[in-house]
């Protein structure tokens, strides 16, 4: 039987928002690309929650719009309602939050991927990778036909042997009924890569027609919407927002939780995989947490053209009749029609400690991956890993240096880094606690760090370019200003402090010392400063978390001068840790395993302690000694 | 790692011996600062105003207290033994001087020098050839090891109990306001401030008093553990007292005397001992002796050191092979007591039974005490290493890491003052919890992760 054969750059494997990001990355660098789907009308899916963003999710969104990626974009078309979460607190865990339009913010990417050039969407369902003396050659779908490619992104989501469960239900489907992917694991097995299997879970949706809304709190938008992408008119998103609205949990609903533990699968065993412990299901917190007589409850809605609304703190995979009766006890939900279950899923991922820092695969050439295939969970860490992948694709079919970002460059510097090097027992989630300089690695200043590489990629146009660095010119040159402007103790300005709260003058100061008082701002002293130069929000921004923060992110600065160092102190890839007599054996074993690309990296790994680090350090000083020596020779 | 490879060290570089003379080695970029901060030349010069290989006559001070009178060498960059830049303190006030002149090094700046830290930086700024790689690399996971070891057992039980407590009551705070952070909606920090304030001054005022202690030496302990142990009446109590130079334990011609552990820290060669008596190992009927030798057998479980006391003069017995069993993979040293005496055990005799070393001695008549020295000396300065000065140090590096902790835990009541936001505050409390961490060898991991799921319950 003749198969079909094609010849293309880069094959990616998934249409979620991993896929999303790789495919139009490559196709947006030049790669003819293929962007491979189980079922196109599941392009862009959010399957679980309704929203984009969240607490260092946000700052994801953010970094993946200044290097040119769409999903910052994509949501600032389709939001419904937009959130900045944490303004009470400071600058650096500031975190945007938008409710999508489901079925608007698929649609909306569909139509960039089909209208972007080089890129072809098919779907089918891909079996096989071909691998040849460690490189990949193509992928083989389920018809037969080859795609013979120069490189090949996997982002296969959840799809992977999927399997959702509910009470005694179980269906081989991805989520939504999807058609799972049923070949791709062995063909992965077979070429050596290690799969682990992973769960999650997502609530029920409920009809909006049958809520009670009257016992619940509202919760609104924000009145002045931020937007997530940089290259966003920000008047352009000051739409007419929805509301979301709060219930709680009750004695009576976990009662009946507790009564029907018997019958919920995850507790007789009857789930097989490891599930995150940040997104617990209602059954996990009511036993986890037993002392808690309450939990909060969310219903958001799904979209503008649809009545569902999904039950946000409430996923669970007890049987239907247990679910009907523990929705039916929650406030406002007394009446409440569920449109679908709740349910947990099943499904294969890998360790992701095979992958370089550039998601490539440490044995296979030519073979990248990202999102929940990786063992990470949520859109926007899969987004994330993606769009690196996707690029690093492309750098490695040019032969150019991939683009790896540190952790103190970038939340998905951390992200990806904390995948590569740390063991991984559940799906990771993106939390601000992970990133170590996380007041360097503010949302509001994601162009001013990472627009430069988005740009020397390709991915970033000259104008957008062009832009932040006279956004950088901007903020400079006013921080300079403040701090060689000058006040006296004229009455005026005494006055003026007065109002303000803050400590009459006892000599003259600068306007830089006046915005460090604890009680005053940038804004709060503008009477003061007659000379200020009209600036866009977005500087004035910058300049005064810099001058209000400065002690703080000088001290981050430093630390990150010395993790730059061993981050520096690279370790060839081909190290035989055998021969590295000192170290010990665990050590040994983990360095073998993990193979770190700098010292840095090592000194992450569990297992490897400063004392493996010095023997390192050493050895590699002999090894470079050596070569030198046989050189000279 | 915070620990950084380039910033300014210092340590002890020769055995801490009580009365002789020992150098206080600061070397890195600092290292003159440093050295200008603590050292006030005769002549009135600083130290980065001489010029480079040469001696000066002067003092260590801080805040203008005399420490001791020194002789300081200034080498700079790369002619030193580092390779950096580099202040020797030559002092000879003993051990307590040398303790303090290094404290004040840490106060100016300076902080305390990683197990083979020297070594590691001479040989990687070339002050080492190749062939000399492999042997730097035994010495510093050797070194290391050791220190571990002896960082833990150094400790005393309550001291860690109070480290421990003081870490998790910080592990708690910032796993609190790290989830309110993650997942605002949930938690509310609405009059958290307060409540943060007062649990840091509780901390702070333990630490503050576990740094106050560590100066009487109530806090470490110090030396390398070593276990005496042997059959009653082997002469195990005679060697304690010989060793200490005064009668501590008393000795008797009756067996079973000693009962209780009696301890003595001495000094052999600059290299101090914990030396421990135990109650010699036999069946007995004696309820109180049987208890002794359960002791006995708990403390060598953890020993640095054994000396296994033979009587040279009486056959072996059951009980001897117990005692080997006992020094089994253990660093040991065997002593045939009594050679004054007419032999009944030879070395032949426990050959192929022991490995440790045998030592032929008199207790009585004072011989064979060099030998036993030169076996210990070797043991533990494994060719050229001195573990006795990493022992010291050790006890330095709790001391700073405590300071460390006190400070992060300073600048969390400034920014709680300053009315900082609260994501502030975590910064430095997870400083505090790294800093107090070292003490205990545990490193940070995932422990904030584990932390916010285990106590609060977040998430969609």
């Amino acid at each position: 039987m003749p198969n079909v054969e094609h010849h293309i750059d880069v094959a990616v494997i998934g249409a979620g928002h991993a896929g999303c990001e790789a495919a139009l990355a490559a196709a947006r660098l030049g790669m003819e690309t293929v962007m491979f789907t189980v079922s196109i009308d599941s392009i862009a899916l959010m399957p679980c929650n309704p929203n984009i963003g969240g607490t260092s999710k946000g700052h994801l969104v953010r970094e993946i719009d200044a290097l040119g990626g769409e999903m910052g974009k994509n949501i600032d078309k389709t939001f419904i309602q937009s959130k900045m979460l944490n303004q009470s607190k400071g600058p650096a865990v500031h975190s945007l939050r938008a409710q999508a339009d489901k079925s608007e913010y698929s649609r909306s990417m569909r139509k960039v991927l089909e209208n972007t050039d080089r890129l072809t969407i098919r779907q089918t369902e891909v079996t096989e990778i071909l691998v040849e003396e460690g490189a990949l050659k193509g992928v083989k779908t389920i018809s037969g036909a080859v795609y013979y490619c120069k490189a090949a992104v996997l982002c296969t989501g959840v799809y992977l042997n999927a399997r959702c469960i509910y009470g005694e239900v179980s269906t081989f489907t991805g989520p939504s009924g999807l058609q799972a992917a049923t070949h791709l694991t062995d063909s992965l097995k077979e070429n050596g890569i290690e799969m682990l299997r992973f769960k999650t879970g997502t609530p029920a949706r409920i009809d909006r027609r049958s809520i009670d809304f009257s016992k619940m709190e509202e919760q609104f938008g924000d009145k002045r919407v931020v937007p997530f992408s940089f290259s966003t008119d920000p008047e352009s998103v000051q739409i007419p927002q929805v509301s979301c609205w709060l219930t709680y949990t009750n004695e009576r609903t976990h009662e009946i939780i507790r009564e029907n533990l018997d019958r919920s699968p995850l507790f007789s065993g009857r789930i097989q995989g490891t599930g995150p412990r940040y997104c617990p299901s209602i059954e996990d917190k009511v036993v986890k947490f037993a002392d808690k007589n309450r939990h909060q409850v969310f219903l958001e809605p799904e979209g503008l053209y649809t009545n569902e609304m999904y039950v946000g703190g409430m996923s669970s995979s007890l049987p239907e009749d247990v679910q009907e009766a523990m929705y039916h006890s929650v406030a406002g939900l007394e009446h409440a029609k569920i449109v679908r279950n709740a349910y947990a899923i099943e499904y294969d991922c890998i360790n992701p400690v095979q992958l370089k820092a550039s998601l490539e695969f440490k044995k296979i050439r030519g073979l990248f991956s990202g999102g929940q295939f990786n063992g990470s969970s949520g859109y926007e860490e899969a987004a994330a890993q993606g769009l690196i992948a996707g690029i690093n694709a492309c750098m490695e079919i040019q032969g150019r240096e991939p683009l790896i970002l540190d952790r103190s460059e970038a939340y998905i510097g951390v992200l990806i880094d904390d995948l590569v090097t740390k063991e991984t027992h559940e799906p990771y989630r993106m939390m601000t606690s992970r990133a170590e300089y996380r007041l360097l690695l503010r949302q509001d200043n994601a162009d001013l760090r990472l627009r430069k590489y988005g740009y020397q990629v390709g991915l970033v146009s000259e104008e957008e370019y062009q832009a932040v660095l006279e956004k950088e010119r901007q903020i400079t040159e006013e921080i300079r200003r403040l701090s060689q402007t000058f006040v006296g103790m004229s009455s005026r300005v005494q006055k003026v402090l007065e109002e303000q709260g803050s400590a009459p003058l006892s000599s003259g100061c600068s306007l830089a010392e006046l915005i460090r008082r604890p009680e005053l701002d940038y804004e709060k002293i503008r009477e003061l400063d007659p000379d200020r130069p009209d600036l866009p929000f977005r500087v004035r921004e910058q300049v005064n978390i810099h001058m209000k923060y400065e002690g703080y992110i000088r001290r981050q600065m430093k630390q990150v001068e010395q993790f730059k160092k061993m981050e520096g102190k690279k370790i060839p890839e081909d190290l035989n840790y055998e021969e590295v007599g000192s170290l010990r054996i665990e050590a040994r074993q983990k360095l073998e395993t993990y193979r770190p690309a700098n010292i840095g990296q090592a000194s992450r790994i569990s297992g490897v302690s400063p004392a493996d680090i010095s023997v390192l350090l050493v050895y590699l000083e002999a090894h470079r000694r050596t070569e030198k020596t046989a050189e000279e020779e | 790692m915070s620990e950084v490879y380039e910033d300014t060290i210092a340590a002890v570089s020769t055995a801490m011996a009580p009365g002789g003379i020992g150098i206080v080695r600061i070397s890195g970029r600092e290292a003159f600062s440093v050295g200008d901060q603590i050292y006030r030349g005769k002549n009135g010069k600083k130290l980065s105003e001489q010029r480079a290989n040469t001696v000066h006559y002067g003092f260590v001070e801080e805040k203008g207290e005399r420490i001791d009178e020194v002789l300081a060498v200034i080498l700079k960059g790369p002619h030193s033994y580092t390779g950096e830049d580099t202040v020797e303190i030559d002092c000879h006030g003993g051990v307590l001087a040398m303790k303090r002149i290094l404290e004040a090094a840490f106060r100016a700046g300076a902080r305390p020098a990683q197990p083979g830290e020297f070594t590691r930086r001479a040989f990687l700024n070339g002050r080492m050839d190749l062939s000399q790689a492999e042997a730097v690399m035994d010495l510093i996971q050797a070194k290391n090891e050791y220190a571990l070891k002896n960082s833990l057992r150094q400790l005393q039980g309550s001291v860690r109990q109070e480290i421990q407590e003081i870490r998790e009551n910080i592990l708690y705070e910032i796993a609190y306001i790290e989830s309110a952070l993650d997942d605002p909606e949930h938690m509310s920090l609405d009059g958290y401030r307060e409540r943060l304030e007062h649990t840091v001054k509780q901390q702070k005022k333990r630490i503050e008093k576990l740094i106050a202690g560590s100066g009487e030496g109530k806090f470490l302990q110090e030396g390398i553990k070593t276990v005496i142990l042997g059959r009653p009446n082997a002469g195990k109590s005679s060697l304690l007292n010989l060793l200490a130079g005064e009668e501590k334990a008393i000795v008797t011609e009756i067996e079973g005397t000693t009962r209780d552990i009696v301890e003595e820290q001495i000094n052999l060669r600059g290299i101090t001992l914990r030396l421990l008596d135990t109650a010699g190992i036999r069946e007995s009927e004696s309820r109180v002796e049987q208890i002794g030798i359960e002791r006995a057998k708990e403390q060598a479980k953890d020993a640095d050191l054994i000396l296994y006391m033979v009587d040279s003069s009486m056959p072996l017995d059951e009980n001897d092979e117990k005692i080997m069993e006992l020094i089994r993979e253990k660093r040991a040293i065997v002593l045939l007591n009594k050679n004054d005496l007419e032999r009944k055990v030879s070395e032949k005799d426990l050959e192929g039974r022991v490995e440790a070393p045998i030592v032929s001695v008199s207790v009585r008549e004072n011989r064979g005490i060099e030998e036993l020295e030169d076996q210990i000396q070797e043991l533990f300065f494994h060719g050229k290493i001195s573990f006795n000065d990493e022992i010291y140090i050790t006890n330095l590096r709790h001391k700073q890491a405590l300071e460390a902790a006190d400070s992060s835990l300073k600048l969390v009541e400034q920014s709680i003052a300053d009315q900082m936001p609260e994501d502030f505050y975590s910064i430095d409390l997870m400083d505090a919890y790294e800093s107090l961490g070292k003490i205990l060898g545990e490193s940070v991991g995932e422990d904030l992760i584990n932390e916010i799921f285990s106590k609060f319950c977040t998430g969609k």
